[in-house]
């Protein structure tokens, strides 16, 4: 009984890390600028294909395919914000957002050209062999994910509180009008959090493609899991993102272990409805 | 006025009702140009589809609010007619309507607190409606057949005619659009529909001028999903099967996207951009492995240069052009 829950907690918490992140994607493009970016969910993905191909095709070593893959998506994500959303002639929200809908379309064609539609297998990071914690056996992917996630989340605070480019980020999300007139550039900062929403979407494709299989439309539902994880904890903030993929994740194992596993989702859309209904602007959301 | 201006003046004056009769013309006597049954389905298709749109285009476009959750009322209005006739043994055309005042009532309830949400908010909360009720027509299989879908749902009837040919429902189903366009095309204009895009434009300047915020977006939030359930109960009868996946989350995305690209408050536009996506694939076929570029590529340059959609922005094109060259002639 014990021993269940806390396999369940363990499993929530290593599905919620990666909605954390693809959240962290989502809220960093919203402070900048101000849209759903659902090219998120083909950064995930295409973090698993790079991977597999520095593993199979280049012959790399775990670490420089790792560091290759997500520079990889980051470049990719600069590409698509200079030459996909740069030259929209709208300021209206809503077109930027289906234009990103749009892009993601293509991207997805892409990836189906090149890498094709068969499911792949990509290795885990170490040989999966089950270690017990407290009497659960996690896998020694879960570890690394927590562990990933958490330097992931290191590197973020760092960046937007420690270097001069973060702080003009900042200023933006807080303000775009005001930034603007001090100077900051608004192309580069645009430029700078696509490439880290890349960064951090890569990061979850990379780990979660181990547990999950690999395929052109991996990231579609993982995406849209992260993007509930941002707007439940709040979209846009950052700790929100981090509470709202933990709790999302936990909340899926949990109704799949003790209510019924073919109603999971459902359980946890309707929970996130729920919370709407009451606090309209997420747990953290201003 | 001379008589070439009175004509005039008549035409500009009664623009939409003649469009109108013009387009109505055309589709009585389309089936005698066109009388392929693999057509005629398509365009069934759109019909079908320019219901949903021209509700949903009252609710992003003149509103102002998003959905991607309309597939949902879509697919409730398709299972209910289908479950009442096949299962219950009711009449196709009372189930109709009894499927549309309970999918009606459901809006109604779920609207109530959603609508309060904006932005993002509600896109996700929308997505998630959706995501929750295709689950449940997957996985309750009991009932609606699972993934396998639901087979074997009647023709619709009138007396003992039955409309179980293309061209039969071709005329059905124009019939319903043609009804719900006037419909349309006059509620923008009443005071309901000018309070409307008083609050897509502004809700604080919009509430301040007397408009109940509230109350206009649940209603028109009501009709769009109305629209949605009675062209879900045709689609179930124009097929005789349906499955989950109908209904999923791409359908609503796709949906919104009918709306985008044919102009966020234009009802003209709904009916082009329904026909523009639904045929699309069909002519795409070609050119198999670039479908997604071709897709995702015209959405992109449409949305990148003709941000209002492809009819408004062109026509916007067209008028500053004879606005120029008019300048132009003057000096």
């Amino acid at each position: 009984m014990y021993a269940d829950l806390l396999q369940y907690i363990f499993s929530g918490l290593t599905t919620g890390s990666i909605y954390a992140l693809i959240a962290l994607g989502f809220c960093v493009v919203s402070n900048t600028m101000g849209i759903v970016n659902f090219v998120q969910v083909d950064f995930v993905t295409l973090g698993g294909m790079f991977l597999f191909s520095a593993l199979f095709v280049l012959n790399l070593p775990v670490v420089p395919a790792l560091v290759l893959a997500i520079i990889l998506v980051s470049l990719v994500a600069m590409i698509i914000e200079r030459f996909g959303l740069r030259p929209a002639t709208t300021q209206n929200h809503m077109i930027l957002v289906f234009l990103t809908v749009g892009l993601s379309t293509i991207v997805r064609g892409a990836i189906k050209m090149i890498w094709g539609t068969n499911r792949m297998a990509v290795p885990p990071l170490t040989p999966d062999v089950p270690v017990q914690i407290l009497g659960a056996s996690v896998l020694p992917q879960a570890l690394w994910i927590f562990a990933l996630t958490l330097v992931a989340i290191a590197g973020l605070t760092w960046f937007f509180y420690g270097t001069s480019l973060g702080l003009s980020m900042r200023a933006v999300a807080a303000n775009p009008v005001a930034a603007a007139v001090v100077g900051i550039p608004t192309g580069r900062i645009r430029l700078t959090s696509y490439a880290i929403a890349g960064a951090l979407g890569g990061l979850a494709g990379i780990l979660v493609t181990p547990i999950t299989t690999l395929s052109y439309d991996v990231g579609v539902l993982l995406g849209l899991k992260g993007f509930a994880a941002a707007i439940l904890g709040g979209f846009g903030s950052f700790p929100g993102a981090i509470i709202g993929g933990l709790g999302l994740g936990l909340l899926e194992t949990l109704s799949a272990g003790y209510i019924s596993s073919a109603y999971k989702d459902v359980v946890a859309f309707i929970v996130l409805l729920v919370v709407l209904c009451t606090r309209p602007k997420g747990l953290l959301g201003k | 006025m001379t008589r070439q201006q009175k004509l005039f003046y008549f035409l500009s004056l009664h623009r939409t009702g003649l469009l109108v009769l013009c387009v109505s013309i055309g589709l009585l006597l389309f089936p005698l140009v066109e009388n392929n049954p693999y057509t005629l389905g398509l365009t069934n298709l759109v019909a079908i589809n320019a219901l949903v749109v021209l509700g949903l285009n009252l609710f992003i476009g003149y509103a102002g609010q998003i959905s991607l959750g309309h597939a949902a009322f879509f697919g409730l209005g398709a299972y209910g007619s289908a479950i009442a006739t096949t299962t219950f043994h009711c009449s196709p055309w009372l189930a109709m309507i009894l499927v549309a005042v309970c999918v009606a009532l459901l809006a109604l309830l779920i609207g109530i607190p959603l609508l309060r949400l904006s932005g993002h908010y509600l896109a996700m909360a929308t997505l998630g409606l959706n995501y929750v009720v295709h689950n449940i027509l997957l996985q309750w299989d009991e009932v609606t057949g699972g993934p396998s879908g639901f087979a074997g749902i009647p023709a619709l009837t009138l007396g003992n005619f039955s409309l179980d040919t293309p061209i039969r429902r071709h005329y059905l189903l124009w019939c319903f659009v043609i009804i719900t366009m006037l419909f349309c095309l006059n509620l923008v204009r009443s005071s309901a529909g000018r309070s409307l895009a008083a609050l897509a434009g502004d809700e604080l300047a919009a509430a301040s001028l007397g408009v109940n915020i509230q109350v206009s977006k649940v209603k028109i939030f009501v009709l769009s999903a109305i629209l949605a359930s009675l062209a879900g109960s045709l689609f179930a009868h124009t097929f005789g099967y349906i499955s989950p996946d109908t209904f999923n989350i791409f359908a609503s995305v796709q949906f919104s996207i009918m709306v985008v690209i044919g102009g966020m408050g234009s009802i003209w536009g709904s009916l082009f951009g329904a026909g523009f996506l639904t045929l699309l694939p069909q002519w795409m076929d070609v050119f198999d492995t670039y479908k997604d570029f071709i897709h995702g590529g015209i959405l992109v340059l449409v949305l990148m240069f003709l941000p209002q959609g492809l009819i408004s922005g062109l026509t916007d094109k067209l008028r500053i052009y004879l606005a120029l060259r008019r300048r132009n002639a003057a000096t």
